[in-house]
């Protein structure tokens, strides 16, 4: 059982609700959500509360993390796009964090359940669909018809940008989630290799260096997945937001 | 198979009526996809919800705290790094004005003391001038009389030779000839031999 690679992602109910018919426990996510949370906000919070004029090491690290989202919003969707930058910081630090937070071993990983990511995808959709239609009326609907096109070709190319438009949500939630998913699943096969191959003796514990190394690398590389997963949902946040605020491409 | 038995021991502490119905339909389950547990729907509604509150409250901490207080740190110090700037300009342009005052001076009091040390110089050598003038007339009559007594003592000098002549011709001839002559006769050979 402890070598299953899928146990990890298994939700246990710490606290066992039902309202309605409807099972709303509170689990093992339920509480790293919580975790993500409270640790994001605090260390933030915490690490700004000196308010120095010459930050601290710590005040630092929030402010390149302000910064940092500041300056990816800026140029995906200019600076009216600053409006969302409260939703954004929240949605990169959210995300990062929990990917992070999964790297820890018997640590649940948010991220890695599909419905989780597709609710953060589906805000995202719906907060570019909402305030699309809010600024601009219908004018959103340009979206879907890029300038010059031939008229002969317009109801192809239209229905083609639908397409796409609506299968974005699925690509954003399905990238981040297929990579925690799949990245997990990796290191516990790996993982399980080595303990595996060294219960069958000598032989086994030599053979068991190799996928040991494989672990640590891919210890590494899920680090660096963890990162670039949050820096890319961030990315295409901001270039959705950046067709509500700009439709006309 | 062995993943289902997983899951029914899993959840065995929530409710013991469903651990009955996994481990009974536990093949047909797996063949569902629902133990697999990404795709099981009925965590959508947990976690869902769990999602809502706990990325709400993070929205809503992030927008009413952090980002503020973020963003407010950040814009003292551009505010304070632009007006130190400013100030330093504002004493560049300050420090080159009185570098320029000082060099205006500077060049001022170089006429003036080049002005002075040539008045005093023109002064000096003036008075040098009148002083040698003085001197020189003064020496110049003074060369003058000295010229004139010499002159004078010179013609009383040689008017006193004929006397002398006289009364040495007089005395030798008494010494010699042992003949008494007078003065007159003396002075009468003198002027005539002179002659």
């Amino acid at each position: 059982m402890s070598n299953d690679p899928i146990h990890q992602f298994h939700l246990n109910k710490l606290i066992p609700l039902e309202i309605g018919g409807v099972d709303i426990s509170f689990t093992n996510s339920s509480l790293f959500m919580v975790v993500t949370v409270a640790a994001t906000a605090g260390f933030l919070i915490w690490a700004t509360s000196g308010r120095g004029l010459i930050p601290t090491r710590l005040q630092s690290l929030a402010e390149m993390s302000y910064e940092f989202v500041a300056s990816m919003l800026r140029d995906g969707a200019g600076s009216e796009g600053m409006k969302f930058f409260p939703f954004v910081f929240s949605l990169f630090m959210f995300v990062l964090v929990a990917n992070l937070f999964g790297m820890f071993p018997y640590f649940f990983t948010v991220t890695s359940h599909i419905i989780v990511t597709f609710a953060l995808a589906m805000l995202v959709i719906g907060t570019v669909v909402f305030y699309g239609f809010y600024k601009n009326g219908l004018g959103f609907l340009k979206l879907f018809v890029p300038d010059g096109v031939p008229g002969l070709l317009v109801p192809l190319v239209v229905l083609i940008e639908v397409i796409s438009f609506l299968s974005r949500p699925i690509s954003l939630s399905v990238r981040l989630f297929a990579n925690m998913l799949a990245g997990h699943i990796t290191l516990k096969v790996f993982a399980g290799f080595v303990a595996s191959l060294s219960a069958m003796g000598a032989i086994g514990i030599g053979g068991a260096i190799l996928p040991l190394a494989m672990t640590v690398g891919l210890t590494a590389l899920e680090f660096l997945v963890a990162f670039l997963q949050a820096y890319v949902f961030a990315v295409l946040t901001c270039m959705y937001l950046n067709d509500a605020l700009h439709p006309s491409h | 198979m062995f993943v289902t038995k997983a899951w029914a021991a899993e959840t065995a502490s929530g409710e013991a009526p469903a651990e009955a119905t996994h481990s009974e339909t536990g093949v047909a389950h797996g063949a569902e996809g629902g133990s697999f547990p990404p795709f099981d729907p009925t965590s959508f509604a947990s976690q869902l919800l769990w999602l809502a509150l706990t990325f709400g409250l993070f929205f809503l901490l992030m927008r009413n705290i952090v980002v503020p207080r973020i963003s407010s740190i950040l814009e003292v110090r551009r505010d304070r790094i632009s007006r130190d700037l400013d100030e330093a300009q504002r004493l560049k342009e300050e420090s080159d004005a009185a570098i320029a005052a000082y060099e205006q001076e500077l060049t001022e009091a170089r006429n003036a003391a080049h002005k002075i040390g040539q008045e005093a110089r023109d002064k000096a050598k003036a008075e040098a001038d009148a002083s040698r003038h003085e001197v020189e007339s003064e020496l110049n009559a003074k060369i003058a009389e000295s010229e004139k007594q010499v002159a004078a003592i010179k013609a009383k000098a040689l008017g006193e030779v004929d006397t002398i002549a006289a009364d040495t011709v007089q005395a030798i001839v008494s010494e010699i000839l042992g003949v008494n002559t007078t003065k007159a006769d003396a002075a009468k050979a003198v002027s005539s031999s002179a002659k």
